[in-house]
């Protein structure tokens, strides 16, 4: 049975990543399970300098998912390149660094390092609501995009580029193809919805930061919705990403045109979900007497003559 | 790095402490107060004083998140129990839950509360629900212990009488005056006046914790408190659950529950 899956010239040995933002930079898993279970990390968002991060509460749980805004909190690029990256390489897994800037020159700079630093591939953060530069503003306009992965692009010798994209926007199909005719490898989609919760009883926002970030099986049906659109749109790889849970989420994902797939907030519900992942996949596999999971990317019937 | 270090990096030092546990027990103790006691399958480590679990409340996807619960007690035959309050959807859940039924736990998470040092005198203030935190204290100091117990009225001041049946000197004080002193637990400490070589030991509701750190300060008192804030995954990953310190956010789940009070910046 064939498992591995191929972003760019980026070889997984199976379809399923973390997603950022849930999974640290691995330490805290590894403590659960050997992390060369998964077909790559994509770590926590790295800046320039470190961030303190949101005050709190940072995270609330909603029906069927949850809410968060945490502001990127992260240790920053050289902590990142002396402590972490060192660590997640100890695993036989992709390590993908997930990179945001203030201005294009930052993340261009950023990505250089870590390129130069080893990781496998880079993934462009443009998506995060719940910071004030930087972030969703590059997502907001597809041109805008379009230059900002094309200066990364340029400055990367070895590293795959992967631009993870927010569904706050009115079309995202025309944000992905600006990804791609940038010269990104992969699109990963989708980030969290913005969203909110509020206290009746208060009369206040649940969070400090006022909105946050809406994840988990609440937004999965929105985000295969998405993935199934931009796989149509573009030729590039995509990753989806959205509420996957178990091994049958997955391959929704996948036949609605992903090549590989993250879990995210599962990861905060149960330190193993990502390898139950990997193993749910590979049941449904066996189930339906699949040799190689890339005949299932794409593999959606529409029987409807209008679609 | 040398090799072997690597290895003990990569090591899933804490696999154990993600298990399934058989529910043994889930009683009411007091109006709105339960009592739950597992028996884990398999061995993770035994809890320390401080420390907690993350604990399923029903299946995924709704209610999703498990929800944190302090160590309460460990009875002989290797179960561990929770003391709780309903108070939302996931407790009203998890009350709900019958004796033998199976439930997800990770833990014991988190640090501890640090044993006093010689000739420092425990006092342990509870506020609450807070007391399932500094339980376990309670029974290990005994009549070395002094007890400050603050609530709203008496509903609320669950487990008293256990709480003097570990022979602690026991200090209860109420909102509304139906136990004790009326007043507030910070009203009951400047009454007792603790001497410089007492060390608290703290757990209760946000503004209490505050009260208790700026009257400590303030006395020139160190101590210890456990806090609680908004938590996903229990295991650090999330970054949800922070508090100020100053050397900045710090994680409840990890680098806590229990904090120095002179670290806080609450």
């Amino acid at each position: 049975m064939n498992l591995s899956v191929s972003i760019g010239k980026l070889r997984l040995k199976n379809p399923v990543l973390v997603a950022s933002g849930t999974f640290g930079y691995g330490e805290e898993f590894a403590e659960y399970y050997d992390l060369g279970l998964l077909g790559g990390v994509m770590m926590k968002g790295i800046s320039l300098k470190p961030r303190e991060g949101n005050p709190p509460p940072r995270v609330y749980e909603t029906p069927c998912g949850m809410l968060n805004a945490i502001g990127l909190q992260n240790v920053g690029l050289s902590r990142f390149i002396k402590e972490k990256l060192p660590f997640i390489r100890q695993f036989d897994t992709a390590a993908i660094a997930n990179v945001l800037g203030n201005t294009p020159a930052e993340y261009v700079r950023i990505s250089r390092a870590l390129d130069e630093a080893g990781v496998d591939a880079i993934e462009l953060n443009v998506s995060c609501p719940n910071v004030k530069k930087g972030g969703i503003a590059f997502c907001a306009d597809p041109r805008t995009l379009g230059r900002l992965v094309g200066k990364v692009r340029e400055a990367l010798k070895s590293a795959s580029l992967i631009v993870k994209l927010s569904p706050n926007v009115t079309d995202i199909r025309s944000v992905a193809r600006a990804a791609e005719d940038g010269g990104a490898d992969a699109v990963s989609l989708i980030n969290t919805i913005t969203a909110m919760a509020i206290d009746a009883r208060t009369r206040r926002p649940v969070l400090a930061n006022v909105t946050g970030g809406l994840s988990g099986p609440a937004i999965k049906p929105i985000a295969l919705r998405m993935v199934h659109e931009v796989h149509k749109e573009v030729k590039i790889p995509v990753i989806g990403m959205g509420g996957i849970t178990t091994g049958l989420d997955a391959v929704e994902f996948m036949l609605a045109g992903a090549t590989a797939v993250a879990v995210g907030t599962a990861n905060f519900v149960s330190p193993g979900a990502a390898p139950a992942v990997v193993d749910g996949i590979e049941a449904f596999m066996r189930e339906e007497g699949i040799e190689d999971i890339n005949s299932l990317i794409g593999g959606l019937v529409i029987d409807n003559p209008d679609h | 790095m040398p090799a072997r270090e690597a290895a003990a990096d990569k090591a899933p030092v804490n696999a154990g402490r993600s298990f399934s546990a058989a529910l043994t027990g889930n009683f009411e103790v007091s109006p709105g107060y339960r009592l739950l006691t597992f028996r884990p399958e398999g061995s993770p480590p035994p809890p320390r004083p401080g420390q907690f679990y993350m604990v399923s409340t029903g299946p995924m996807p709704e209610p999703m998140l498990k929800r944190p619960f302090c160590y309460f007690d460990t009875t002989g035959e290797g179960e561990i129990s929770m003391l709780y309050k309903v108070q939302g959807k996931g407790t009203r859940l998890l009350a709900s839950m019958k004796e033998g039924g199976t439930i997800d736990v990770l833990g014991p998470l988190g640090n501890y509360y640090p044993m006093p040092k010689k000739g420092q005198r425990p006092i342990i203030v509870a506020g609450g629900i807070g007391i399932a935190s500094v339980m376990p204290l309670i029974k290990k100091f005994g009549a070395e212990a002094r007890v400050v117990f603050g609530a709203r009225s008496r509903e609320d001041m669950v487990m008293r009488r256990e709480v003097s049946g570990f022979l602690c000197e026991l200090h209860g004080c109420t909102d509304d005056g139906s136990v004790g002193l009326q007043g507030t637990v910070v009203d009951m400490l400047g009454e007792l006046g603790p001497e410089k070589d007492s060390v608290i030991y703290a757990c209760g509701p946000k503004p209490m914790t505050r009260a208790v750190v700026a009257y400590a300060v303030e006395s020139g008192i160190g101590g210890y408190v456990s806090l609680e804030e908004h938590m996903a995954c229990g295991i650090g990953a999330c970054m949800g659950c922070v508090v100020m310190t100053k050397k900045g956010y710090r994680r409840v789940c990890k680098e806590g529950p229990v904090f120095r009070i002179e670290d806080l910046l609450l």
